[in-house]
């Protein structure tokens, strides 16, 4: 299946890259993403828990990074086996160009599944995938500009990682 | 008054009692002690090479036993195929290796890899995580014509994916061109005969027992055809020998063609036992039967029929795609060949035919014959371009085929496709279609659906089939590998009762009541008194099974060749007794008399008199009362029928509501005219099944996403009308002793047209006459889609 989409973040070109780049904001992106390991160069391993649809599964898996255009694009692949509930595996072009008041992230993702997954999972696979998509930049989206005022006094009490989290940690 | 026993009665199917009770003895309910479980580790993707198995882990976790890979098949051999074709250059089919787990590569999604044995179930499951499989995975090619041109090889090693070519029949080629050259009028159509999945309600299931000691090997399966398995598993794949080797079918719940052929997993749990000396017992999840049984249909075919200024069919041409899946299953290259091309005379005086199958290796599960097996494939490309070219030349569908018809007269016919018909009379099952179905009172009802904004349309199709597979040196010349005699042996027990061991086997079919009746017709005495035995190769003649419609037609026909010699023998007895000549002997219901005079023994008195041979002729002849025989038929049956389906459609939403669907049969003499009803509402339900809602689909990259009962939609009962059938118009079989045709397939063979005829006539009546062709199934999606062009 294949999706495209994009959206405005409110944070200069540079450190929405740099935020790509850096795997404790992949980690906290990846929906389910149990652990991450590893660096650009050589890629990272992930482990990821999931459900999707009756299928449940501990997906492990290798996210490498490629086609790096430095400040503008770059292709994030990754494939992730579950074992006997088969495997997942996708791709996401992502590009970056600076507009007023920020950047502008655009995406084509192509995901496909195997095993059971598909056996099981075909009719709610492409929803699923967009939901996935959706959470991933959602959250990197957060993490890079922080919380519109009101969110962020409601979400000052939680223990999770603060939205806009990573703009702050590069004092942006 | 109806009968109450023998041919003809609506006798109770015996078996349903312990079927419906709950009493049913399926192979999952055979458990051995100290028996082991076999979970199968199957490829996730539809082509791969293997790079590494990595089973040490595994092979440490808590109650594994061992994990088995191809390395442990290194001597055995591939899973056979019976029937081999050849193609049109003379050449051959191209037959690649089918291992019992995969050798290097994999080939479709649910091709076996390893197997995990453990103390149970779970253990093994859990320890099949721990198996690291490494596999490369291989661009895959599920296209049929991509497949032919180029695409990815499914087997390197045969450098083709292209199995056959066969042409049919290749003489007639020219003179087919030359009359379509001369046709007054050509109608052409392209369709597609979805692919299915047999889903019978019992997956399918092995164990495997091994006798140290003596060597034997048992092997209980859920099988059409045991003899068949141990044929082919004990000669050809793992090298035992017949009588070290016994093959068991109980209870077996539907088959559907599906279990007709030797599967990986027999191989396996038979082997396994032997190599850890322990039963090894496997059962299949519902799952694993979508991605490892064997699935049916799947061609692509272009259709011309050539019509002259009369509107007389001059000739056919075809041109058709068949998938074989990744490997060839037992009987694949007969189906679209032999079963398919033989039958594309229809009912129908079209002399000259010609037709080109290509069958194709794709990255798919295997396709074999499934309910009707090609016969269905020939019908419904046939049916459908004769409704296409009546309404092309603006007549009624009904008087074409009429005026096209082989007549009653024309009896035995040959067609242009090699088979002969012995019988039929194609316009007594037309006019009772037409009768049952109140066609006269159409189109009231069709204007009546209109005030209701919905279109009414009426669809017919005729068929025939060749079923009672079939003379053996005729098949044998056709490329089959075996032998297709039925046998029989009758047991008659010293006080009068009667065994029957046939080598038919019943997996819904219910010989053990019909097969009773027939014996208790022939000799007189309650069908009580016999009882029949089946699905153990020890105990019953070498035998081939149940599939084609042949159980009665030829398992019968040999239990009456048997029960004849026990006739014949029980008179020299009874005349021996009766001091009379043997010629003026008569049985009848039960009593041997001696024609002119009063004397009388019962049945009882002369089976006890064989096997109390007191007062016997020794000399003359042996004791006992038992006798087998094997019957070879001298040609297939052909049952025949017409059907009318009605159907309303909602144009603002494409759906389909089969609102009346009727039946005319002829299958020749009918043994239990309920168990036959019974076998064609049966048939009508999968043949509905694929034309409204059933179809087997996999992405491009192999993956089967029609892989669960969410996504492949079974008719259920509100998909279904009431149906009418009827079966009075017979002409019996001449060349079986019972005149009897067969009728297991019928309904799914006729039914598929009748839909989609009938769909196509609602849309032109709603004026939506640029729809000249819907696939199956006909969804709401595919309908509405056409509406709107």
């Amino acid at each position: 299946m294949k999706l495209s989409d994009s959206r405005e973040i409110r944070a200069e070109p540079a450190i929405v890259w740099t935020a790509i780049l850096n795997p404790e904001v992949l980690k906290a992106c990846i929906p389910g993403c149990q652990s991450m390991t590893g660096s650009v160069a050589e890629g990272y391993e992930a482990v990821v828990k999931q459900k999707v649809g009756p299928v449940s599964a501990t997906f492990t898996g290798l996210v490498q990074l490629s086609d790096i255009v430095e400040g503008r694009s770059l292709r994030i692949v990754g494939e992730g086996k579950g074992g006997v509930a088969g495997f997942a595996k996708g791709s996401a072009d992502v590009r970056l160009e600076p507009v007023e008041g920020g950047t502008r992230l655009s995406y084509d993702v192509e995901a496909s599944v195997g095993g059971k997954l598909a056996q099981l999972g075909s009719r709610i696979i492409d929803g699923f995938a967009k939901k996935m998509a959706d959470e991933f930049f959602t959250r990197f989206q957060e993490a890079v500009e922080g919380p519109d005022e009101e969110e962020a006094a409601a979400s000052a009490a939680e223990d999770a990682p603060k939205k806009g989290w990573f703009k702050r940690l590069v004092g942006g | 008054m109806p009968k109450d026993g023998g041919i003809g009665a609506r006798t109770k199917r015996r078996e349903d009692v312990r079927f419906l009770t709950g009493k049913g003895r399926y192979t999952d309910d055979i458990n051995i002690r100290g028996q082991l479980h076999a979970h199968f580790i199957r490829s996730q993707v539809a082509h791969g090479r293997i790079r590494k198995i990595d089973t040490r882990d595994a092979e440490a976790m808590p109650g594994v036993v061992k994990v088995f890979t191809s390395a442990d098949f290194a001597g055995a051999g591939g899973l056979p195929c019976g029937w081999q074709v050849t193609s049109r250059d003379g050449k051959p089919m191209l037959e690649p290796k089918h291992p019992v787990l995969a050798e290097g590569k994999v080939r479709h999604v649910g091709d076996p890899i390893a197997v995990v044995v453990a103390e149970t179930l779970d253990q093994a499951r859990d320890a099949a995580e721990a198996v690291v499989i490494d596999i490369e995975e291989l661009p895959a090619v599920i296209d049929m014509k991509a497949a032919v041109q180029g695409g990815p090889l499914v087997h390197d090693e045969i450098g083709s994916n292209l199995c056959y070519d066969w042409g049919f029949v290749e003489e007639n080629k020219a003179a087919v061109d030359e009359a379509f050259a001369r046709a007054a009028h050509v109608t052409t159509l392209e369709l597609v005969n979805n692919r299915l999945i047999a889903n019978p309600m019992e997956p399918r299931v092995a164990v495997g027992d091994y006798e140290d000691h003596s060597g034997m090997h048992t092997l209980y399966t859920t099988s059409q055809n045991p003899h068949v398995i141990r044929l082919l598993m004990g000669a050809f794949v793992l090298s035992i020998p017949e009588h070290k080797l016994r093959v068991v079918a109980p209870d077996v719940g539907g088959g559907f063609g599906s279990k007709i052929y030797h599967y990986a997993e027999e191989a396996f749990v038979t082997k396994a036992a032997q190599v850890l000396k322990r039963p090894v017992k496997w059962t299949a999840s519902r799952s694993e039967a979508f991605i490892s049984d064997a699935q049916g249909r799947d061609h692509i075919t272009r259709i011309e029929l050539a019509l002259d200024a009369d509107h007389n069919f001059t000739a056919l041409r075809c041109e058709t795609y068949a998938n074989m899946g990744a490997y060839l299953s037992t009987f694949a290259p007969c189906i679209p060949t032999w079963l398919h091309g033989t039958l594309l005379a229809g009912n129908y005086r079209t002399p000259l035919i010609y037709t080109n199958v290509k069958a194709v290796f794709t990255n798919t599960v295997p396709v074999d014959a499934y309910r009707g097996a090609g016969r269905p494939e020939a019908t419904f490309q046939l049916e459908r371009v004769i409704d296409k070219a009546a309404r092309e030349l603006g007549v009624s569908p009904v008087e074409l085929r009429r005026k096209n018809f082989i007549k009653p007269d024309q009896f035995p016919y040959q067609t242009p496709v090699a088979v002969v018909y012995d019988t039929g009379n194609y316009h007594a099952t037309l006019d009772k279609l037409l009768e049952l179905s109140d066609y006269k009172g159409f189109e009231a009802r069709a204007a009546e659906s209109k005030k209701r904004g919905k279109l009414r349309g009426f669809g017919l199709a005729h068929y025939i089939e060749a079923c009672g597979i079939a003379p053996s040196n005729l098949v044998g010349q056709l490329g089959a590998r075996a032998g297709l005699y039925e046998s029989a042996t009758v047991r008659v027990n010293a006080t009068g009762s009667i065994t029957v061991f046939t080598g038919s086997h019943s997996h819904g079919q219910g010989h053990e009541t019909t097969f009773a009746q027939v014996i208790s017709e022939m000799i007189g005495i309650d069908a009580s008194q016999v009882e029949i035995v089946h699905g153990d190769t020890s105990n019953t003649p070498m035998g081939m099974g149940t599939y084609g419609s042949r159980s009665l037609a030829v398992g019968g026909s040999a239990m009456v060749k048997a029960t004849n010699k026990i006739i014949n023998k029980a008179k020299k007895i009874a005349a021996h007794l009766m001091e009379a000549s043997e010629a003026d002997i008569e049985l009848k219901d039960g009593k041997f008399t001696v024609a002119g005079t009063d004397k009388e023994k019962s049945w009882v008195d002369i089976t006890l008199a064989a096997y109390v041979p007191h007062n016997y002729p020794l000399e003359d002849m042996e004791p006992g009362l038992e006798e087998t025989a094997f019957y070879d038929p001298s040609n297939f049956t052909y049952p025949a029928g017409a059907y009318g389906c009605e159907v309303e459609v909602d144009p603002e939403t494409g759906k389909v509501e089969i609102v009346a669907f009727t039946a005319a049969d002829d299958f020749g003499n009918v043994v239990n005219p309920m168990i036959v009803e019974g076998q064609v509402h049966g048939g009508l339900a999968q043949g509905i099944g694929q034309a409204m809602l059933e179809n087997c689909v996999y992405d491009e990259n192999g993956q089967l996403l029609s892989g669960s009962f969410m996504d492949y939609a079974m008719p259920r009962a509100d998909d279904l009308p009431f149906y009418r059938v009827d079966h009075s118009c017979a002409t019996p079989c001449t060349h079986n002793p019972l005149g009897v045709k067969g009728c297991g397939e019928a309904g799914a063979i006729g039914s598929p047209p009748a839909v989609v005829n009938a769909v196509i006539d609602a849309l032109h009546r709603g004026g939506f006459t640029h729809v000249t062709h819907i696939d199956m199934p006909v969804s709401p999606a595919r309908v509405w889609q056409a509406i709107h062009g």
